[in-house]
């Protein structure tokens, strides 16, 4: 019978296990497999499908480190069906899981002894906060690290209790913050994401790792670009809709790449050999 | 070499579907070919083409993938998959034989499809040499020759007898099986592999070159103005991708049954608005750039995936079927220069 032969589209059954509330449209799920072990091993930057059956799937980054051996955990914006049936989930609730999909950050070639610098904007910091943690878990392996990130307000930076409580307590790496505007309760800096990178002025010896909506992409690329940054030194992820996870389904097909396969990492020069469809 | 008159091919495909479902081309109503199970007495078409490609075989229009049954906070997955019969496809163009190849490309590429691959491993291909191309064919452009297929077995059709060469181990398998075959000398295929070759050097499209396109030529085709006009007049209607042998972009939904819920996956199109439509954005918003994303893909990115082959195979059935005529030979012309007209 064809029940031993493997078919990567059949999911497994997972468990979420524990949900924080992140920002008013943040949840952070973690997920186990039923008999309570992590579902994957992942690499930092990967994805994978979660699905409720009859509700539909759908491809979400890992937010959760490697380097995490209890669990993964995916954070999640609010925003259509997959995610807004997720957001009324409660703890108990069982879900399909498959992956991990997609090529992840090269920390263990391009990345190793390099000074790092991460930038993301709002939901954009879930994947980067994987590479994040990943980083801080094997410090020796890495030099300078910085992080710059922004978001709406106070109340849209996710992950706050962790970057407070964890990155900046981590005297091995300075952290950014920043808000769009003027807050009570913040007094921290005010304004958007590539300018703040800019008035920091980082030595172009970095390796960046930019990932936000798209307009906060493109103009923190060109205040990096201003600092004296290369585009081979500048990582993003990308995110297209896709439905197979393998390269098979065609969905995620931007010239000659396949997000899901051939990503969702790209290099910021190897972007620029693909058409703008992304 | 081995033969069967006309007048016994019935008790061929009797023997043949004796062990394995068998698939013969049939004459429908109002002009329409499509591929039916044999059954006595059933008469093979002589039309050049069946409506619908063979792909249907390999990778259905729709197919449940798995179902699961969900109670209150738990969900128990059903592996649905069954082991597929035997099966014989007999009469399958070049073309259409080649387009398999190209679709392999995709599903048994690691990660292999399991569906796919199943019915791959239990299909036989009876290929059959184009004894009558039309004008809206162009194998010839992809180098493909009509008048020597390939397959698991290949077949010649002359006005009197059918002509079986076993080309693979499956293909020499069955033959040998089949008692109603005669031996023969390959004389009379090779009269009719002239025969073909002459009218394939007639054919209007003959000389329709794909040399302009292929691997890494992104860069030269994707912002050429001529896209507009191209495109101007497509109805995104997904004719072509559908009747296209080598299309295989695919959708996968959640279908609530009465005692759970299927998941299936069906047929797609790039042609379609709602093909990369995500909740936070869409990355094609008009006709024209997803009308170039299905040429851009069978003529410059699949070749660049996979060592040039291009995934067209000119069947011509994108030309005869789309409604406002607009299909891959004019995308080939206007961007890579007319042929010799």
């Amino acid at each position: 019978m064809m029940n031993n032969i493997k078919e990567p589209l059949i999911p497994n059954v997972c468990v979420i296990t524990d949900i924080r509330q992140d920002t008013p449209d943040v949840k952070t799920f973690r997920v186990l497999t039923l008999d309570g072990k992590k579902p994957f091993i992942h690499k930092p930057g990967q994805c994978a499908m979660l699905s409720m059956p009859g509700i539909g799937e759908a491809l979400f980054s890992i937010t959760s480190s490697p380097t995490n051996t209890e669990y993964v955990e995916f954070s999640i914006k609010k925003c259509g069906c997959v995610t807004s049936w997720l957001h009324a989930a409660e703890v108990g609730q069982q879900i399909t899981v498959r992956g991990p999909y997609g090529n992840g950050f090269p920390v263990e070639t391009e990345f190793k002894g390099q000074d790092m610098l991460f930038i993301a904007g709002g939901i954009g910091l879930a994947p980067v906060r994987s590479v994040i943690n990943y980083v801080r878990d094997n410090r020796a392996n890495y030099g300078k690290v910085d992080i710059v990130y922004g978001s709406r307000s106070k109340d849209d930076l996710v992950f706050y209790k962790e970057i407070i409580d964890e990155w900046v307590a981590d005297s091995s790496i300075n952290v950014h913050l920043t808000i769009d505007r003027e807050q009570e309760g913040w007094d921290g800096h005010v304004g958007f994401v590539p300018t703040y990178v800019k008035e920091l002025g980082f030595e172009p010896n970095k390796t960046a790792v930019l990932c936000g909506p798209p307009i906060m992409i493109k103009f923190t690329l060109q205040g990096l670009g201003e600092l004296g940054f290369d585009k081979k030194q500048v990582y993003t992820t990308l995110e297209l809709r896709m439905k197979c996870g393998i390269g098979k389904c065609g969905r995620c097909n931007v010239g000659s790449k396949y997000v899901c396969k051939d990503g969702p990492v790209f290099r910021m020069d190897q972007l620029d050999a693909l058409p703008d469809e992304y | 070499m081995k033969k069967c008159l006309l007048s016994n091919s019935n008790a061929l495909f009797n023997e043949i579907s004796k062990n394995a479902k068998l698939y013969i081309p049939v004459d429908l109503e109002k002009g329409r070919v499509a591929y039916k199970e044999f059954s006595d007495g059933m008469v093979m078409s002589d039309a050049l083409k069946t409506d619908r490609s063979a792909k249907d075989f390999f990778f259905p229009q729709t197919e449940t993938l798995m179902a699961f049954k969900t109670a209150g906070k738990s969900i128990e997955i059903t592996d649905t998959r069954s082991e597929t019969e035997d099966f014989v496809i007999f009469g399958v163009r070049a073309c259409d034989v080649k387009s398999i190849e190209v679709l392999d490309k995709v599903f048994l590429a690691e990660p292999v499809d399991s569906y796919y691959q199943n019915r791959r491993e239990h299909g036989i291909i009876v290929s059959m040499a184009c004894s009558k191309p039309s004008e809206t064919c162009f194998c010839q452009t992809f180098g493909i020759d009509a008048s020597m297929p390939e397959g698991d077995i290949v077949c010649y059709k002359t006005n009197d007898a059918l002509y079986l060469d076993g080309k693979t181990e499956k293909g020499k398998a069955l033959i040998e099986k089949l008692g109603v075959l005669e031996d023969c000398n390959d004389d009379v295929v090779k009269e009719e592999q002239q025969k073909i070759k002459e009218i394939l050097n007639k054919l209007p499209l003959k000389d329709l070159k794909a040399d302009a396109f292929g691997k890494d030529k992104t860069d030269e085709f994707f912002n050429r103005p001529e896209w507009k006009t191209l495109s101007e007049s497509c109805l995104g209607c997904g004719t072509c991708t559908f009747v296209c042998p080598t299309c295989q972009c695919y959708d996968i939904k959640d279908f609530k049954t009465k005692t759970g819920v299927e998941r299936f996956r069906c047929w797609d199109s790039c042609m379609y608005s709602d093909f990369t439509k995500m909740s936070a954005g869409q990355p094609r918003l008009t006709q024209l750039e997803r009308f170039r994303q299905r040429f851009m893909h069978k003529l410059v990115y699949f070749p660049t995936n996979n060592d040039g082959m291009f995934s067209c195979v000119g069947c011509g059935r994108c030309v005869a079927k789309c409604p406002i005529s607009m299909n891959i030979v004019k995308v080939m012309k206007t961007l890579g220069g007319k042929d010799d007209e």
